[in-house]
């Protein structure tokens, strides 16, 4: 399987150029405690938020035991319900089905609502290869489309734009429509609007992804607060939900539980405004919604982590909160990742679909910090599986040479007490000298990596165990 | 395809730890109830109090009535104090349609939305006081797309169908024989609030594809 | 009716080893001020920056070392949640599956960060030192998420005569440090280390204090590239009223 656009080898130059963008960054750091101190009023206005938690990782955890069963009941249900299930194994196989059920429907255009799965297949491009015009319907990825861009956060598209940049986008797009100021944030809204309400209306295919899938009635259900994902799904004669074979839960109930965690997690509110559930396509005297009703199941990946150390990340929801936690990405914003996923999730979630020989640098770029694993309401242990990444690239020898060998020599050293002490003791003092008038450490060839952008603090002198064996005492 | 089913299953299974229940499906049919928190446990009291302070929290309007003939006055006092033309559409639900709204000088249309109406009316299949959420769920009585096309909605709702967690809305629809697979609704709409967005700046903005105003009229007749 | 006077086992750690032996002397003196006897047995290095490069062999052939010399005490007390974090999270993790994972386990239960184990463990309220100044505390991650020191070292710091302490916005928030972390992606690192020192300054503290030599250090050295005169110091040094030597990246006066 394959994630398209995957780029994540440049991370480190994508991560400088991120760096040294300052409106990138002043966009950034309006994230900075935003979303997070929402969730975590929601949490704290919810006593039983953490059992909530143990139940909902129960309940994933379960399904992962279970999933061919629950799949099987899906699918039986969907087609109860007069719905169609499709089966995808890798993204070439989802795009191809796609691709059949617009042709199949003689479509022209395609309205969309967030799916990430259709990101991680890139559907967009492989429609608009085909002649069919494919157009995102959720304001943030309206806006990251119009750019020419991928979404840079799971729950938030285009944090990374201000509304400078969004006005100028919609100048230039908006042929039809007068210029807007910048600060005319009604205005914007107004136009995003009244463009994709046309779209909405003209749509032939409308594309969702699903949130949950329920196994026991077949609906798959979407949370939105736009309700761009309704438009899409009751205007156009033909609904297709993409969905990661993950995504299963047994019940309504089981569901209910879920949803009590999902939007407080990802933007702190009790519930987005719209949770919606859709079963098969319209009946004979429904007034609306779409004559036919197509699941994409799409494993591209997914089958090949259940059985390993990182099935954990099977649980995930996609509420976006360990992104809203992570230092790394509040500093480099999610496109610097290369891939559909960033943040801590992305980081541990790419390699672990797409291989790390071209994503090795996703789990190093991490502090370790622990934060995401602290919010994480399906409780990954995500420092703890980007360890293990870092440990699978370490055993294959792939890591980078220097780096191994002087953690090799360190170890080597630090294994053997007395050998350390003799060493550190003639290294700390000859430091010392030299440090010793600035306080500081000369830049040195071995200790450039951090010298280049801070002072290193010279070492006092003596070591402290050298000193204590000499008897000194405080 | 059927070559992807049979590759995704065989994965599956051989992923899959041994010693796992033989037939997981049988927590299909329990329907049991995991955890309910506190605010999902309203007392018969409460559960309207609780309703219409989580409902407003979401920026929906709320306005008691005493029975369902004081809907058209209602409707009419709203859209004169939000200086909106007096023509709705309004769902072909028995309830709505036995309204007497000319007397009220309302023009109301009995049919789906289209895009150029700008508000609608439409009633809850029930509601969920925890959230604050109606639930609305599609049929003849009730297009789906009325929740979402209109900038205004407007909701009917009666005292008596707000219940206090989300499971007890399966449970309803359950208990009328509409909850199980080829017999659910096509949509089931859970709304809370009104349309909103932050993908500006994370600046909260409202209307952005579905209504700006959520007026709910409550109705105590039972 | 006095208790045993518990041994306990310093575990240096490396970086105090190296870079600052007044910490590592402050420690002793806290922790004989609160009734232990205190032995540094033979040791070098914890295994983080191995672990956490993916090197479990090496990580656990350096951590086994540690393991035989600190096994015989009765406490082991780390002035670092890193390493404390190291010994009580990832030991029995490292070692899991393998003869040593009990030893490991017992090891755990042993180990704390140095203002933990004085609060929580010896009760102590106040060491009776005198710092003049408004300072601020930088919570290490893995004080907060690994050790369990939150409140302990804001207990001890309020009792110190002459001090003011002022909280920092973004607490939770990580300085960049994170080990290997720091050489392998600098930029990265010093940006994150530039917003925690800014946090950090907003206070308008003269003073900051950490329990983790690796943070101080980062943040230090940003704060000195930057010419800032915030000064920053472990927080063993003011609780032992051991402040006379020049502050971490400063000079020799």
């Amino acid at each position: 399987m394959t994630l398209h656009r995957l780029r994540s080898e440049r991370f480190r130059d994508s991560a400088d150029e991120a760096l040294s963008d300052a409106e990138l960054q002043a966009n950034l750091a309006k994230l900075r405690g935003n979303f997070l101190a929402r969730r975590a009023r929601a949490r704290d206005s919810l006593p039983e938020f953490d059992a909530l938690v143990d139940e909902a990782v129960g309940i994933k955890n379960h399904v992962l035991d279970h999933l061919d069963t629950y799949l099987v009941a899906f699918e039986e249900a969907v087609e109860a319900s007069g719905g169609t299930v499709h089966w995808a194994r890798d993204d070439a196989e989802a795009r191809r089905v796609v691709l059949q059920i617009c042709r199949d429907a003689g479509a022209s255009t395609v309205t969309k609502g967030k799916t990430m799965v259709s990101e991680e297949i890139g559907l967009n491009d492989w429609l608009d290869e085909a002649g069919i015009e494919a157009v995102e319907t959720d304001l943030g990825e309206y806006i990251v489309q119009l750019a020419g861009e991928t979404p840079s956060h799971i729950i938030a598209p285009a944090i990374h734009k201000n509304r400078r940049q969004i006005s100028a986008l919609f100048n230039h797009h908006h042929k039809n429509l007068p210029d807007r100021e910048a600060d005319d944030l009604d205005g914007l809204l107004a136009d995003a609007r009244q463009m994709l309400r046309g779209r909405f209306l003209a749509a032939d295919v409308g594309i969702t992804g699903a949130n949950f899938l329920i196994a026991e009635t077949g609906q798959t259900v979407i949370v939105t607060n736009e309700g761009n994902g309704d438009l899409t799904q009751l205007l156009s004669g033909v609904h297709v939900v993409l969905a990661g074979i993950e995504k299963i839960v047994p019940t309504l109930e089981d569901a209910s539980t879920l949803l009590r965690l999902l939007a407080r997690s990802a933007t702190g509110q009790d519930m987005t405004s719209y949770t919606t559930f859709s079963a098969g396509p319209r009946r004979h005297d429904d007034h609306d919604g779409p004559d036919s009703f197509h699941v994409v199941l799409v494993d591209n990946g997914r089958t090949g982590l259940l059985g390993g150390p990182n099935r954990d990340l099977l649980r995930c929801i996609r509420c976006g909160c360990c992104l809203n936690a992570c230092p790394v990405y509040a500093k480099v914003g999610g496109h610097a990742y290369g891939s559909p996923y960033s943040g801590p999730v992305g980081a541990a979630l790419t390699p672990s679909l797409a291989g790390l020989a071209s994503t090795s640098h996703l789990p190093n770029a991490s502090s370790l910090c622990g934060r995401c694993e602290e919010v994480c309401p399906m409780r990954i242990p995500l420092p703890g599986i980007l360890r293990r990444l870092r440990n699978e690239e370490a055993e294959r020898g792939a890591s980078p040479p220097v780096m191994r060998t002087g953690l090799q020599l360190w170890s080597v050293i630090a294994a053997r007490p007395w050998i350390y002490r003799v060493l550190t003791s003639l290294t700390t003092r000859l430091l010392a000298a030299m440090g010793r008038r600035r306080g500081h450490l000369p830049r040195l060839p071995l200790t450039r990596a951090w010298t280049r952008t801070r002072d290193l603090a010279s070492p006092a002198g003596a070591t402290f165990q050298s000193r204590w064996k000499a008897g000194e005492r405080p | 395809m059927s070559d992807a089913r049979h590759a995704i299953l065989s994965r599956i299974r051989e992923a899959s730890l041994p010693g796992r229940e033989r037939d997981a499906t049988a927590r299909l049919r329990r329907h049991r109830r995991n955890l309910q928190p506190e605010c999902a446990r309203s007392s018969d009291a409460e559960l309207i109090d609780v309703f219409v302070r989580k409902a407003e929290a979401v920026q929906a309007s709320v306005v008691r009535v005493a029975g369902l003939e004081d809907v058209p006055p209602e409707v009419s006092r709203y859209l004169r104090h939000r200086n909106l033309p007096a023509h709705v559409a309004v769902a072909p639900h028995d309830d709505l349609e036995s309204m007497d709204w000319a007397a009220m000088t309302i023009t109301a249309e009995r049919r789906k939305p289209l895009d150029s109406d700008h508000c609608g009316v439409n009633r809850a299949f029930c509601a969920v006081a925890e959230s604050g959420t109606l639930i609305m769920t599609s049929g003849p009585d009730s297009p789906s797309t009325m929740n979402f096309l209109p900038e205004t909605h407007i909701a009917v709702l009666k005292e008596s169908d707000i219940v206090g967690a989300a499971e007890d809305v399966w449970d309803r629809l359950r208990a009328s024989g509409r909850a199980s697979a080829g017999s659910l609704p096509r949509t089931v709409n859970m709304i809370t609030g009104v349309s909103r967005t932050g993908d500006i700046e994370q600046t909260i903005q409202t209307g952005v594809h579905g209504p700006r105003h959520l007026h709910i009229v409550l109705v105590k007749e039972t | 009716m006095s208790e045993p006077r518990p041994r306990v086992a310093l575990l240096v750690t490396c970086l105090v080893d190296l870079f600052r032996p007044s910490v590592g002397f402050a420690a002793v003196r806290l922790l004989e001020d609160a009734g232990c006897d205190v032995e540094v047995p033979a040791q070098s290095c914890c295994g983080q920056p191995a672990y956490n490069s993916g090197e479990r062999h090496l990580a656990m052939k350096v951590a086994r070392t540690m393991l035989d010399a600190l096994e015989p005490y009765d406490y082991v007390v780390a002035p670092s949640g890193s390493c404390t974090g190291m010994v009580t999270r990832h030991y029995p993790a490292l070692f899991e599956g393998t003869r040593d994972e009990e030893r490991a386990r017992a090891l755990a239960r042993r180990t704390f960060e140095l203002t933990r184990f004085l609060v929580e463990i010896r009760g102590v309220t106040t060491t009776g030192s005198r710092f003049d100044g408004m300072v601020t505390w930088h919570d290490s991650c893995s004080c907060l998420r690994e050790a369990g020191t939150r409140e302990a070292p804001r207990t001890l710091l309020r009792t110190v005569e002459g001090t003011v302490l002022k909280e920092a916005g973004d607490r939770e928030v990580c300085c960049g440090f994170g080990g290997t972390f720091a050489v392998k992606y600098p930029a990265i690192s010093t940006a994150m280390a530039e917003d925690k020192a800014a946090r950090l300054e907003e206070t308008g503290a003269d003073t900051v204090l950490s329990a983790d030599l690796g943070c101080l250090l980062n943040i230090a050295g940003v704060l000195r590239r930057q010419g800032s005169p915030m000064k920053v110091r472990h927080v063993a040094e003011v609780l032992a009223d051991d402040t006379a030597g020049p502050a971490i990246g400063e000079p020799d006066p």
